[in-house]
């Protein structure tokens, strides 16, 4: 790898003041910002400049900056998460950007994720399909058995363990040109249906989520397959086959 | 859940384009095997044309049914078009759908509405005069004048030239929809997916092949 240098760079960051109110985008210089710092330090560098300046710092998402939350979430340069694969935005580094480049950043643009202010947008959608299905009722009364008691074909465990990796960041809609959110629906029903002790609520989940990811005023997928290629944690377009099918025969019953 | 409510959502939609793709393919493979045979026999092509111009079953069930088939998948398509235009209100100062996806796939609107302005050309040029000639002028029945029909139609190098575009956007239209059809009813397992090869083969040979046919009509006679 080489050596770390610090860059001048140019900023274009969308700026709203809350949801209510129109955002625009605003211009910023930054210099001396070292290629062996992340992006989210770049973003830090620069309210601290702005703090000094008197200026209101950019608001934006994020909180492990470790690649597992999903809370970070911005829009680099026309992609989701930026110009790397299988990453987060915090797991972006300066380093894939040059001396004198313009940066353009934007909030996540979908009908379902408002923005709040500046870079924050409102993922709660994502929260409410959740609650309509993505779970297992299991009894707490001191009944409870133990997972490994039942029996999971490897294969099965090793897909649902993948749809699982999902962490709700957003990024498949976010890069979707429909805004659709299919590929978290279809990871968070998949994570059960190819589990047994997920099967037992198998029908009324996969309807249901589908339901609230309707009435959240996500776009239909077109099978583009940008979600795929842009999903930080690598989830599958097979987890929306597989949530179509699900939806199939649960439709039929 | 409603069974209506199932009917109008996200997933039926999908699956319902998808469904009325792989007909419509299904019927675009008899039509281009059909004037395949004009490349090589007159007399075939002309025998072929006929059975379908005046066997009932087709006339009144098939024809029929293929047409609410296309009226149905491009209606479906501008509704969901518009979906989408509402899921996203605010859009992107800069977007790089290319870093993700074809250009295929993120443009079946225009390929699509490409294909629809040619068959208005299309149905004006064939079904129509077919229909005249048919059941308005009730002509007595010729059952040789197929083949003619068909070569007086790419006299004109503006008609062909015309031809062959729409048909370079068909192909693009079925790159990305004979695949994605599948991956929407659900068929992604290990089948699924070596049929992709064969989707991809057929994206080309045959809106290729119509191209080939047109062109050779165009230059033979
Ligand atoms: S599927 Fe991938 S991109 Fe979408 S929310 Fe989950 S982790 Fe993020
Ligand atoms: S801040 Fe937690 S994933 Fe980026």
């Amino acid at each position: 790898m080489s050596a770390a240098k610090n860059i001048n760079i140019s900023l274009q960051i969308w700026r709203q003041k809350n949801s209510k109110e129109k955002g625009k985008m605003e211009t910023y210089k930054l210099n001396d910002v070292s290629t062996a710092s992340s992006f989210l330090e770049m973003l830090d560098q620069l309210n601290e400049q702005l703090v000094n300046e008197r200026k209101e710092p950019i608001a934006f998402d994020h909180d492990c900056r470790e690649g597992i939350c999903g809370m970070c979430s911005l829009y680099i340069n026309g992609r989701a998460h930026g110009p790397d694969t299988g990453i987060t935005t915090c797991q972006l580094h300066m380093r894939m950007f040059n001396d004198g480049d313009t940066i353009v950043i934007e909030p996540w643009r979908s009908a379902a994720f408002p923005v709040i202010k500046d870079l924050i947008v409102d993922r709660t959608s994502f929260d409410r399909i959740q609650q309509a299905g993505g779970f297992v009722s299991v009894n707490t009364s001191g009944n409870t058995i133990d997972a490994n008691a039942t029996p999971v074909p490897k294969d099965d465990a090793d897909k649902a363990f993948e749809a699982a990796a999902c962490i709700g960041c957003g990024a498949c809609v976010a890069t979707c040109k429909n805004g659709s959110a299919m590929l978290f629906v279809g990871a968070k029903v998949s994570q059960y249906a190819l589990l047994p002790q997920g099967r037992v609520e198998a029908t009324a989940r996969v309807l249901n989520m589908v339901r609230q990811m309707d009435e959240e005023g996500f776009g239909n997928c077109t099978n583009t397959g940008a979600c795929e290629i842009e999903c930080p944690k690598g989830i599958s377009l097979e987890n929306i086959a597989r949530m179509n099918r699900e939806y199939l025969s649960a439709s039929l019953k | 859940m409603a069974k209506s409510a199932i009917l109008k959502s996200s997933i039926a939609k999908k699956v319902a384009m998808a469904l009325s793709g792989l007909f419509l393919i299904s019927f675009l493979s008899l039509h281009f095997f059909i004037n395949f045979v004009s490349v090589f026999s007159e007399n075939s092509f002309n025998a072929m044309s006929h059975f379908m111009g005046y066997n009932p079953l087709i006339q009144f069930v098939m024809q029929p049914v293929l047409v609410a088939g296309v009226v149905f998948h491009f209606v479906m398509g501008f509704v969901l078009e518009l979906k989408n235009r509402n899921a996203r209100p605010v859009a992107y100062v800069k977007f790089d759908g290319a870093a993700n996806s074809s250009w295929a796939s993120r443009n079946m609107i225009i390929s699509g509405l490409v294909v629809l302005a040619f068959l208005g050309l299309h149905m004006y040029d064939f079904w129509f005069h077919e229909m005249v000639y048919k059941y308005v002028e009730s002509n007595v029945i010729d059952e040789t004048r197929y083949y003619d029909e068909l070569v007086a139609k790419f006299e004109s190098p503006v008609r062909t030239g015309l031809y062959c575009v729409a048909f370079v956007l068909l192909a693009l239209h079925l790159w990305h929809g004979f695949t994605s059809s599948l991956q929407s009813v659900g068929f992604d397992n290990k089948i699924g997916k070596s049929l992709h090869k064969i989707c991809y083969a057929f994206a080309i040979i045959v809106p290729f092949g119509f191209i080939f046919i047109a062109l050779f009509h165009h230059f033979n006679n």
